[in-house]
């Protein structure tokens, strides 16, 4: 089991205005190799913040984070090289504007991983095929709706052949008539055996897609386990009271 | 009567008796002598000694200085907003890593911010004076220490536009750049600054157009721009009112035609956004 860890998070902290705001505070766990971890928890309780330490858009305090076996809170870890690795994709969608669908996929394949256009194009267009947007290549993000954006979102993740996929409240910026294909696109993609962690509200989804689920607060893991464990078997009083809340 | 304006008039009035003359025809005499008055003073001074070529050759020193300025001011208002933002928002990365590199970008930030409060926080004339007088006090090329003068005044004001633009763009596009694996280089490169450019431009614009009017001090240095010619112009005939009047109608249809195209810029670039 061990050999197939994939990400190794270790007594991560990480704090906000010298120790006053505590957002992670002592954080291990473990990712493995074709795992979908789902992070539950209140609003304020760190979920975030675990999730974007990740691949470091936030500089941990302190604790160490291992990816495929290097310690990249090193100081002098390759940073890029390992993010090029980690798709992640945003509540906010953040498309680049002022390129098309197809530039926005192609863009970092071509320019990082030295792909031939016509081969980081290919491969874009089979991913938007996937995705049921074929014919939305050559489109702006301004014209497409949040459910399209998101979707092109997570596959101009994926052009990058990545090892784990991190996605923070990818449905929450949605429409309610849109979150289902997005939700679908990130089924399909755990079926195919992609490694990812994810942040949502989506009980149902996270329930059925999970192999694991980890209930967050206070800047601490309170509980983990399969979704049965945690939905169906409660153990800790605060997740007992954050499940009735949004069940 | 030398005057060829004039001439052409009197040909075509009519020779008439003074008292037989109806109100309208005193009206057109009065108009007649008020244009007869307009085209001897335009005559003394436009016409003679070929003074209008002053104005046209002031006006190309005016647009000279201005265009290189501007050049100056968009390479100076680049590098200094590159630092500035770099220390923004990339200081904290570079600061952990340590090192020289963190030593040289607070201290290039320092000059920056220097070079801002100077060259904002005193009067262009100021500038243009010690410029002239003291830094290049022995060269002798006038336009191009206007064009240094005004290029590093405008320079400090275009950084300020440049930093602003990457700071009103989403800190999610960044996120979504390092994100990809790109660096900061490349993510500023590729998907920050031309964004950036899209929103400041028409700002930009505007900002070249005040520098156009701002060129009007040159003639405290002794350079022969626009506004000085028509101020020659006025001192050889005493006639203040029609060459400084040129002058003030040159720069309106300037401003207004840049104006007008800065206008349509901005609604392409709009469009292009949809
Ligand atoms: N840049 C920051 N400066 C100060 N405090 C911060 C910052 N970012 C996050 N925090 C604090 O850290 C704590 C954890 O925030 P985090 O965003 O990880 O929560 P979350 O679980 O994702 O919540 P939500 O469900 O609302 O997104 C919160 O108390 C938050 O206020
Ligand atoms: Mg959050």
């Amino acid at each position: 089991m061990n050999d197939n860890i994939l990400i190794s998070v270790k007594k991560l902290k990480k704090y906000y205005n010298g120790d006053k705001i505590k957002a992670l505070h002592d954080v291990s766990v473990d990712i493995h190799k074709g795992e979908v971890v789902v992070i539950i928890g209140p609003s304020g309780s760190g979920k975030s913040t675990l999730l974007r330490s990740l691949n470091l858009l936030e500089m941990p305090t302190d604790g160490t984070i291992s990816f495929g076996g290097e310690i990249i809170t090193k100081k002098n870890a390759n940073l890029n090289l390992h993010r090029q690795k980690m798709g992640m994709v945003f509540q906010h969608f953040n498309l680049f504007p002022h390129m098309t669908v197809l530039r926005n996929m192609t863009l970092s394949p071509i320019k990082l991983l030295k792909k031939p256009p016509q081969k980081a194009e290919e491969q874009a267009r089979e991913l938007l095929t996937r995705v049921g947007l074929a014919d939305r290549a050559d489109a702006y993000p301004a014209q497409l709706s949040g459910g399209q954006k998101q979707r092109i979102a997570i596959v101009r993740a994926l052009c990058m052949d990545p090892e784990v996929m991190l996605f923070d409240e990818p449905t929450s910026a949605l429409d309610p008539e849109m979150v289902g294909e997005v939700l679908e696109v990130m089924r399909e993609l755990a079926e195919s055996g992609m490694t990812m962690a994810i942040v949502t509200h989506e009980m149902g989804f996270a329930r059925e897609v999970a192999t694991r689920v980890i209930f967050m607060d206070g800047g601490q893991i309170l509980e983990e386990g399969t979704p049965a464990d945690i939905f169906d078997n409660p153990q800790c009083e605060r997740l007992k009271s954050f499940l009735s809340k949004v069940l | 009567m030398n005057n060829w304006l004039y001439t052409i008039l009197a040909q075509a009035a009519v020779p008439a008796e003074e008292a037989s003359l109806s109100f309208f025809q005193k009206i057109g005499q009065w108009f007649l002598l008020q244009w007869q008055d307009f085209c001897d003073v335009f005559y003394l001074n436009f016409i003679r000694d070929n003074k209008w070529k002053w104005l046209v050759e002031g006006l190309g020193n005016t647009l000279v200085i201005t265009f290189f300025a501007v050049l100056l001011g968009i390479a100076i208002g680049i590098v200094v907003a590159a630092v500035r933002s770099t220390y923004d928002k990339n200081g904290e990365s570079i600061k952990r890593q340590g090192g020289i590199q963190w030593f040289l970008l607070r201290f290039f930030n320092g000059v920056c911010n220097l070079y801002l409060t100077l060259f904002r926080g005193t009067p262009i004339v100021v500038q243009l004076l010690i410029m002239y007088f003291v830094v290049f006090a022995s060269s002798s090329n006038d336009t191009v220490i206007a064009i240094l003068a005004f290029g590093i005044n405008s320079g400090a004001y275009v950084a300020e536009i440049f930093r602003g633009g990457i700071l009103s763009i989403d800190n999610g596009q960044f996120e979504a750049g390092r994100a990809l694996g790109f660096n900061y280089v490349q993510t500023m490169a590729y998907i920050i600054t031309p964004q950036m450019f899209k929103t400041v431009l028409p700002t930009l614009c505007n900002e070249f157009i005040v520098l156009l009017k701002e060129t009007s001090v040159a003639g405290y240095v002794g350079i022969m721009d626009l506004t000085k010619a028509g101020d020659l112009i006025r001192g050889r005939t005493f006639s203040a009112l029609m060459p400084l009047l040129a002058v003030a109608m040159i720069y309106l249809i300037l401003v207004i035609v840049l104006t007008k195209l800065v206008g349509l810029l901005e609604r392409r670039l709009r469009k292009s956004e949809r």
